[in-house]
């Protein structure tokens, strides 16, 4: 039953909770009704007698045909509540802006993670200005003065225990975001902007992968979420931030 | 019944098979033509499953796979089995072959227009095929085509001439299901014979006028978001274009009027979703209809029945965004779309109960179809209790795109599918042969496609539960979690290729059936509905499922094309109850 990957967010432990749950319930089922399947295989032979007529059934009686299809959909309308209550959680909240905020941007065949740095607001991007070979692989306005202090890194490092909020975006095609570390996916649609809100709990490395079809390169498209203590975090992120304003400084 | 001894009066062989408005030849064409898809589809995904654990291995005449190949492998595999297998055969090839003589017509109501159907379909094919042989080859981009990926050739190798050829097949295939739809559902509500009220249709029928009106309401906007993204790649036009595209480092002209890539996605699902009722209803319909001949008991619940298939239909009509929980569609709409999923799963799962229920009512034959029907009734299970897991938006958010959802598919639509096709065609093998197919061949055929179905698709789930995500050539980088699953893929591989093998045995009992079958004489199920009528186009006075005691006093059965009143005895060909015996 631990096909999962260990968890290292915080709703993740609801998540697989639910998720077990539903699994063990369908398993079950699908056990019960390959057996039954298999008991009529076997009834055959015994059954092989003349035939029994069948035995007209009263409308009392014939209510109890109805009992297992009605305690199949009471299991449905228990799938649907417990689930709503994590999706509501997950999705029908309103972005949190205490929390840390990383934008995301898929490009064939990489993932980019841009910090807005110490003013906190996200540079222009302009996509005549897209040029990796020249180190602005997203296109960043130096005119912009919210863009000069704004960190573009090929790894994805959070702080442990504080809310994140994720800016989803692509710059070609359909791109699908998916941490299965931390139970997290959504496809980056090109012309919209995304968001994805969740806590790291647990320190360590984490896979970061593409799940929408995206080209040739589609299985390589995959980067690192690193996720360290604050203290570790903030020297990082100091780290990052006085080398992209150094190497901006350079260019200007 | 069987075909017309040739006479010298009788028009040649490609008058009398090929180009004819018969709607029995169309339908041996048509199944002709679903055997070379699958033959294809098959062979795909065998090296899909291959390179999958031999990545390195070179192939005879070809070499080492390239990512591209592997990607036009499976949109090609994609594309073969869902349209040209799980469409074709169900939804062209069957009704052709039972349709009109089920509700008592002599023929089609548009015999020419069927006929162009299946031309048109067979254009399509080719179409489709031809895309292996252009430069760059084959699209890369799925059975989903998703735009930006769809709409620019610069996005990747087979995305120029390949995803060109791909869009006019689909087009084309809509085209011809539309004109094949339009038929069916005319021939059932105007074709039907004397006495053939709407209670009185096999369920089969009632299937098709479901998945008739399905096809023409789903393909129509199939069609237009084909139309759609051809004009986008080359009329200039701008339906799922954004503006600030840049593909290769290279900037993309900006549309007048950005349109959204969302729109692709739900004009495709409202066709996609649909699509998954129209090739499975059939099957579901012939479930029930086999169920009741081998069980010599009527169907349960008839009318339930009925409103369950039209449930299935209206529901299958609004479904489509569960394909779309994680795309950033608005988070309300996936929990409605979630509800109206969890909806269908209710008539679903009384249609499986009710053949649960059947099962233990009369004495059950086991026959070569009967099995396939169990075998059906088996993939339904397997594959649809994980239907209502991946209905809970919450869920879906982490299986989604995993091989999760891969086994999933492929159980409830695929395998069930087939399955379905394989008890039709055991089952009405003598309306084309006068012959019977061979039991032991076909038990064996059965029981090694059941053991190896599963070992291929059930260890799927595990490998999307641990998060491997479809469409992956190679299972490397960072995620070498998933270096723990190279001995289930083994696994899986070794599965496929035993399933695979596993149908020279069909194709060996087909062509030897057809001359050395047991003679399968007038009626040799003992059924009741009219396609085993030794008379023409008859009249009808009674239900379509006349098993057991209600037919009277000394019959098991009343057939369609009999009266009450007049005495039957059984009819059935000498020995057939010893073949149908087990092993």
């Amino acid at each position: 039953m631990n096909w999962l990957p260990p968890n290292g967010a915080l709703h993740g432990f609801a998540f697989d909770h639910l998720l077990r749950w539903n699994l063990a319930i369908v398993f079950w089922l699908f056990i019960a009704a390959q057996a039954l399947l298999l008991v009529a295989l076997f009834r055959r032979k015994s059954a092989a007698s003349p035939q029994r007529p069948i035995r007209p059934h009263s409308p009392a009686a014939r209510v109890f045909h109805f009992l297992p299809l009605a305690a199949i959909t009471a299991l449905y309308v228990w799938m649907v509540f417990t689930s709503h209550k994590l999706w509501a959680a997950r999705r029908e909240a309103a972005n949190n802006p205490q929390a840390v905020q990383v934008e995301v941007t898929g490009v064939q065949f990489d993932w980019y993670f841009r910090y807005p740095g110490d003013d906190g607001i996200y540079g222009t991007l302009r996509p005549d200005l897209v040029n990796a070979p020249a180190g602005n692989p997203l296109g960043l306005d130096p005119n912009d003065p919210h863009s000069r202090d704004d960190i573009v890194s090929a790894i994805l490092v959070l702080p442990v225990g504080r809310p994140v909020d994720l800016r989803l975006r692509t710059q070609d095609v359909i791109h699908g975001l998916f941490i299965p570390g931390m139970r997290l996916k959504e496809d980056a649609i090109p012309g919209m902007l995304g968001h994805l809100q969740f806590t790291p709990t647990v320190p360590g490395d984490y896979a970061i992968l593409c799940s929408q079809v995206c080209g040739l390169g589609h299985s390589r498209m995959q980067a690192r979420l690193r996720v360290v203590s604050e203290a570790d975090y903030e020297r990082w992120l100091a780290a990052r931030e006085r080398a992209a304003l150094a190497a901006r400084g350079d260019t200007q | 019944m069987t075909t017309p001894p040739q006479t010298a009066a009788s028009p040649g062989f490609f008058r009398r098979r090929i180009f004819t408005t018969d709607h029995r030849a169309l339908a041996v064409l048509y199944l002709l033509l679903g055997l070379a898809a699958v033959i294809a589809g098959t062979l795909l995904s065998l090296v899909i499953r291959i390179h999958r654990v031999w990545p390195t291995l070179a192939f005879p005449l070809y070499g080492v796979l390239k990512p591209e190949d592997y990607l036009a492998l499976v949109t090609m595999h994609g594309t073969l089995m869902v349209f040209f297998v799980l469409t074709v055969v169900p939804q062209a090839a069957f009704p052709n072959l039972v349709l009109p003589a089920q509700v008592g017509a002599e023929r089609m109501a548009f015999p020419r227009l069927n006929a162009a159907a299946f031309w048109i379909t067979l254009a399509s094919l080719l179409v489709l095929l031809a895309a292996f042989f252009v430069p760059q080859g084959a699209p890369i981009s799925g059975w989903t085509s998703y735009p930006p990926l769809s709409a620019f050739a610069a996005a990747g190798p087979g995305q120029g001439a390949g995803m060109d050829l791909w869009l006019a097949s689909i087009a084309l295939f809509c085209i011809a299901s539309l004109a094949a739809s339009a038929n069916f559902l005319v021939t059932i509500v105007a074709r039907r014979t004397h006495g053939m009220t709407w209670t009185r249709l096999p369920l089969t029928v009632w299937s098709w006028l479901v998945s008739s009106a399905l096809t023409v309401i789903a393909f129509s906007v199939l069609l237009a978001a084909a139309a759609m993204l051809l004009a986008d790649r080359h009329f200039g036009t701008s339906f799922f274009l954004p503006a600030g595209e840049v593909i290769n480092g290279i900037r993309q002209h900006d549309p007048a009027a950005p349109g959204s890539p969302m729109l692709w996605l739900h004009l495709f699902w409202f066709f996609g979703h649909p699509e998954v009722y129209i090739s499975i209803l059939p099957g579901m319909g012939l479930a029930s209809s086999l169920l009741a001949n081998f069980t010599r008991r009527p169907v349960l619940g008839y009318r339930g029945m009925v409103a369950a298939t039209l449930l299935i239909g209206v529901f299958g009509l609004g479904v489509w965004g569960h394909h779309m929980f994680v795309s950033g569609m608005n988070p309300y709409a996936g929990t409605a779309f979630g509800l109206t999923t969890i909806a269908i799963a209710v008539p679903s799962s009384a249609e499986v109960l009710t053949w649960l229920g059947m099962l233990f009512r009369g004495r059950m034959r086991l026959t070569t179809p009967m099995l396939f029907t169990l075998g059906f009734i088996s993939f339904f299970i397997a594959g649809g209790l994980t239907g209502p897991v991946l209905a809970q938006p919450a869920l879906d958010a982490y299986l989604h795109n995993t091989f999760f959802v891969v086994a999933h598919f492929h159980l409830v639509m695929a395998m069930a599918g087939v399955f379905s096709l394989f008890a039709g065609i055991y089952y009405w093998y003598p309306l084309l042969t006068g012959r019977l197919m061979n039991e032991t061949l076909g038990k064996l055929h059965f029981w090694i496609s059941l053991i190896a179905a599963y070992g291929t698709f059930f260890p799927m789930h595990f490998a999307g539960l641990a998060g491997e995500p479809r469409h992956y050539a190679q299972l490397a980088g960072p995620a070498e979690s998933f270096a723990s699953l190279i001995p289930v893929e083994k696994g899986i591989t070794f599965a496929a290729l035993t399933l695979a093998a596993a149908q020279f045995i069909f194709l060996f009992n087909i062509v030897r059936s057809s001359r050395r079958g047991i003679l399968a004489g007038e009626n040799p199920w003992a059924a009741t509905t009219l396609e085993w009528s030794p008379i023409g186009h008859p009249i009808t006075e009674g239900g379509p499922y006349v098993y057991g005691p209600d037919a009277g006093p000394n019959a098991d059965f009343l057939p369609q094309w009999q009266s009450a009143a007049s005495d039957i005895s059984h009819i059935g060909p000498p020995g057939w109850e010893a073949a149908a015996k087990p092993e």
